[in-house]
């Protein structure tokens, strides 16, 4: 019996295999030169010559495309050497037998790291069992949805309950006399939160004329999250800065710029955003290896070229409280309390304790409450993390909606739901189930991502954010890469996907009677799941 | 869909003013009961105006039940008044066994207690009293306020003025206010508790239309005071938002529109008053109504209100002449009881416009 070496890594140990029809190969090498991550080569075979019998004893050489077995260069499914292909000579076919995770850990004694999002899919999606069930039609009529006149605004910041508003009434007029929290009415989406670094700068600045252009041309007052990693002080200094949601996490990575360019702002911005965790990887600060720090992501942080690992908790807070009256009181005075200031956690099933922490704060100076579930994206992370850590959104949604009926104080901190929203395309449906759960609004990165031409998805296929490698030049700093993303072209399709979710986000008012957002509106909804139902207490139909 | 109308006099007025304003519409309900709520009464109950007056079917063991309650609290009674019921074969009508009207004396222990705690005591007397009531299915307390007087029945509005002979003239109450509503037969479950008008501490009220936001009211209102109970009729929500405006924040009546049905963060933000405006879209975001839907109201001065939501899909009108205000959903039912006023001062109340009648029976008109 022959002998084999079984502790090596082989091809039928990875994940994806490299199908290669040399008969359609023009040896034309784009897909070779496309490849981000050198997962295939060039090689030449040695064959048995087809004829004769003298003929077939000699070998002839054959050039083809040949995957490389290794832990680094390793096909990540992304099919991009499909895309070049003139004749179709390529095929990437999933390898349902791969051992690739055991290999790895095994072998290299290190925790695999992935970006994109979580690929154990065990859960299912809830918010596909709900359906939008209360259709108005006889003395509710069902409206236009064309021509009625909708709102689709929310505030963000602080709202007082009505009898703490302190207003003085002087004749048949209340004059509002002592001061309040800030308070901004926007649209009930938020984009981004994903920093520069995590993200291109081409992906970045996107995202960043998509959210001006929706606000000065289409009337959309939406706003950007920019992640943790600061903004150029360009976009800070100028009247822009207002759609910008400013996010600070516990690397505190930008901040030294925001607060240097503070004196020469002529606008506040939109809001701050308090980054305590994230859906994608609770419990872990943000991950941003040092492949992926290009100069100018360093000088806008402020950092050398090194994997920037944010701790997983802001130091010196240890307990909501302190929290409180630090860091939100310290980010309230920075903008002299003009701007309000938010914070973001990871779906877990402590959330609806912090929520009620929050609630019960007597400064009110907490303005949003940013809940994300595991079904987000992220740049960086372990795998163990991205795959095994985690609570889904929809069910903590309700869950911090309820308690906060429960205390007669629901909207008085608007909740935003994000993680995984979009997921199966429509954005408009899983922001109107949501917000009948109880979100004032929704917020989303990776569905961006997605827009932009990310090719990754929630079953392996890439999920390489964080090589610095990525094949559509999104999450890499890489020049060539990122030369593969058009900017105008990805701003396009970001205004016409949320023009389209506007419409549909209508369409779905129209049906249900509602002109304005039906924050909380549960009774609009319905499943045939009677766990679903019991558990989101929401009407059950068979 | 529901008919609705209010009156307001300058003279007393028969209940049976309320069954002809109502009749008169007839073709716009359907047939399915009666209930009305007098203010400022006249007759028997005049010389009571500061005392309280109970409104109440129940059953023999019911009345048994509140009887008792009322006198271990110390309440005495003053007056009473029992329609005298016509048991005519043939009537379409569900009578509960007892009617029961009565004035009643505060306790010794209120001798010289502020308008306030009595108000408090007669609010937790009404719940005690229908928390009671609800054992059994004994009976339904309507109202227990002074100079108020309310009457709820299935049935048809004709026949249920046969049966508590509502139609003769020289029998029954008499009042400055009447508020009636046709129509028993609401979205939810046919009970009493669900008809038109809604009292709650001298406020009533009367809704033609919807409250899609229905759930969020519900839920908003059921932990912001102790009075906010039933929510059997999704109109209930309007009468709370309007206590709740009006008695417990003290805001102007005219902010009782901002809150049911507030104007977009757009219109909003072109007013001088947006400030105020912003901030009571967002604290009160869970009591908008969102239509559509007319509103019409008793405040406990005496004033008249109606409210046209911004779809403005149902009918009001107001007629008036030099006595008698009337506002209702069909202008028969004004033609009927007003035939020689002038129609040309006739009001359509045009959407997100509210109108008051003052006790003067001038009318303001106030755009939102």
């Amino acid at each position: 019996m022959a002998a084999v070496n079984v502790n090596e890594l082989h091809l039928d140990d990875l994940p994806w295999i490299v199908e290669f029809d040399e008969s359609k190969c023009i040896q034309c090498g784009k897909c070779v030169a496309t490849c981000s991550f050198k997962a295939i080569k060039p090689e030449i075979e040695y064959r048995k010559k087809s004829g004769s019998i003298a003929e077939k004893n000699k070998l002839e050489k054959v050039i083809v495309i040949r995957q490389n077995v290794s832990f680094q260069n390793h096909c990540k499914g992304c099919g991009m050497c499909t895309r070049v292909c003139p004749n179709g000579a390529l095929k990437i076919v999933r390898n349902v037998d791969s051992q690739f995770s055991v290999r790895y850990r095994s072998e290299k004694g290190e925790s695999i790291k992935k970006g994109g999002r979580s690929n154990l899919n065990t859960e299912g999606r809830t918010l596909d069992k709900i359906k939008v069930g209360r259709i108005s039609q006889m003395t509710d009529p069902s409206l236009d949805a064309v021509r009625h006149t909708f709102e689709l605004k929310t505030p963000f910041g602080r709202v007082l309950s009505a009898d703490k508003l302190n207003f003085d009434v002087k004749g048949d007029k209340i004059i509002q006399s002592a001061p309040l929290p800030p308070n901004r009415w926007i649209y009930p989406i938020i984009m981004g939160d994903m920093s520069i670094g995590a993200v291109s700068w081409r992906m970045w600045e996107a995202m960043a004329i998509a959210t001006a252009y929706l606000n000065e041309v289409m009337g959309i007052p939406i706003r950007m999250c920019t992640g943790e990693g600061g903004i150029p002080s360009r976009l800070l200094k100028s009247k822009y800065v207002k759609y910008m949601i400013l996010q600070i996490a516990s690397g505190h990575f930008g901040w030294n710029r925001i607060i240097d360019a503070m004196p020469d702002m002529v606008e506040d911005p939109a809001g701050i955003l308090i980054k305590i965790g994230q859906g994608a990887k609770p419990g872990d600060g943000g991950m941003l290896m040092a492949n992926k720090v290009a100069k100018y992501v360093q000088e806008i942080r402020g950092v050398p070229k090194a994997d920037l690992l944010s701790p997983p908790t802001h130091q010196g807070l240890y307990s909501i409280e302190e929290s409180v009256q630090k860091m939100f009181l310290s980010m309230n005075a920075a903008f002299n309390f003009r701007v309000p200031v938010a914070i973001k956690v990871a779906s877990s099933v402590t959330s609806v304790s912090v929520y009620n922490n929050l609630l019960r704060d007597p400064y009110n100076i907490v303005g949003g409450f940013f809940l994300d579930g595991l079904a987000a994206g992220t740049g960086a992370a372990h795998e163990i993390s991205l795959n095994h850590t985690g609570h889904p959104i929809t069910s903590k949604l309700r869950d911090c909606y309820l308690a906060a009926v429960h205390q007669g104080r629901q909207g008085e901190i608007p909740i935003f739901a994000g993680g995984g929203l979009g997921q199966t395309g429509s954005f408009a449906a899983d922001a109107f189930k949501s917000i009948c759960l109880g979100a004032n609004g929704v917020f989303s990165g990776r569905l961006l991502l997605e827009i932009a031409g990310c090719v990754g998805n929630d079953t392996e296929k890439c999920n390489a954010c964080n090589t610095g490698l990525c094949p559509a030049g999104i999450a890499s700093q890489d020049v060539c890469l990122t030369k593969r993303l058009d900017i105008d072209k990805v701003a396009q399709n970001l205004v016409n996907y949320i023009m389209v979710t506007d419409f549909e986000l209508r369409k779905l008012m129209a049906a249900t009677g509602c002109s304005s957002l039906p924050v909380g509106r549960s009774d609009a909804l319905i499943t045939v799941d009677n766990h679903v139902a019991t558990r989101l207490d929401i009407q059950y139909v068979c | 869909m529901c008919r609705i109308g209010a009156i307001k006099s300058k003279k007393y007025l028969h209940s049976e003013i309320s069954l002809r304003l109502m009749r008169s519409q007839q073709e716009g309900h359907d047939d399915s009961g009666f209930a009305f709520v007098m203010q400022d009464l006249g007759g028997i109950f005049e010389s009571y105006k500061d005392l309280p007056c109970l409104s109440m079917a129940a059953t023999v063991e019911g009345t048994r039940l509140a009887e008792d309650l009322l006198h271990s609290l110390g309440f005495t009674r003053v007056l009473q008044w029992s329609p005298d019921v016509n048991h005519k074969p043939g009537l379409k009508i569900s009578p509960m066994p007892n009617y029961i009207f009565e004035v009643l004396k505060y306790p010794k222990s209120h001798k010289y207690a502020t308008k306030e705690e009595k108000e408090q005591l007669l609010i937790d007397t009404s719940l005690r009293l229908r928390k009671a009531l609800e054992t059994n299915n004994s009976g339904y307390i309507y109202s227990f306020w002074p100079d108020i007087l309310t009457l709820k029945e299935i049935g048809s509005p004709k026949d249920i003025g046969t049966y508590f002979n509502l139609w003769d003239q020289d029998e029954g109450p008499c009042a400055k206010i009447i508020t009636a509503q046709c129509r028993q037969n609401t979205n939810y479950d046919i009970v009493r508790y669900a008809a038109h008008p809604f009292f709650l501490e001298g406020y009533t009220i009367l809704v033609n239309g919807e409250n899609t936001f229905y759930e969020k009211n519900k839920q908003y209102q059921q932990g912001l005071y102790g009075g906010y109970v039933g929510f059997e009729s999704d109109s209930q929500c309007f009468l709370y938002s309007l206590h709740y405006v009006n008695k417990i924040l003290k805001w102007p009546l005219r902010y009782f529109m901002h809150v049911v049905n507030p104007l977009s963060y757009d219109e909003i933000n072109k007013r001088k008053d947006k400030d105020v405006l912003l901030r009571i879209k967002a604290s009160l975001e869970h009591l908008e109504t969102n239509g559509p839907n007319t509103v019409l109201g008793v405040v406990p001065d005496g004033k008249l209100l109606c409210v046209c939501d911004p779809k403005k899909l149902r009918p009001v009108v107001i007629g008036r002449d030099k006595d008698t205000v009337i506002m209702t959903s069909e202008v028969e039912g004004i033609n009927d009881l007003l035939p020689n006023r002038d129609i040309s001062k006739d009001i359509y109340p045009k959407e997100r416009e509210m109108i008051i009648v003052n006790n003067d029976l001038t009318v303001e008109k106030w755009q939102q």
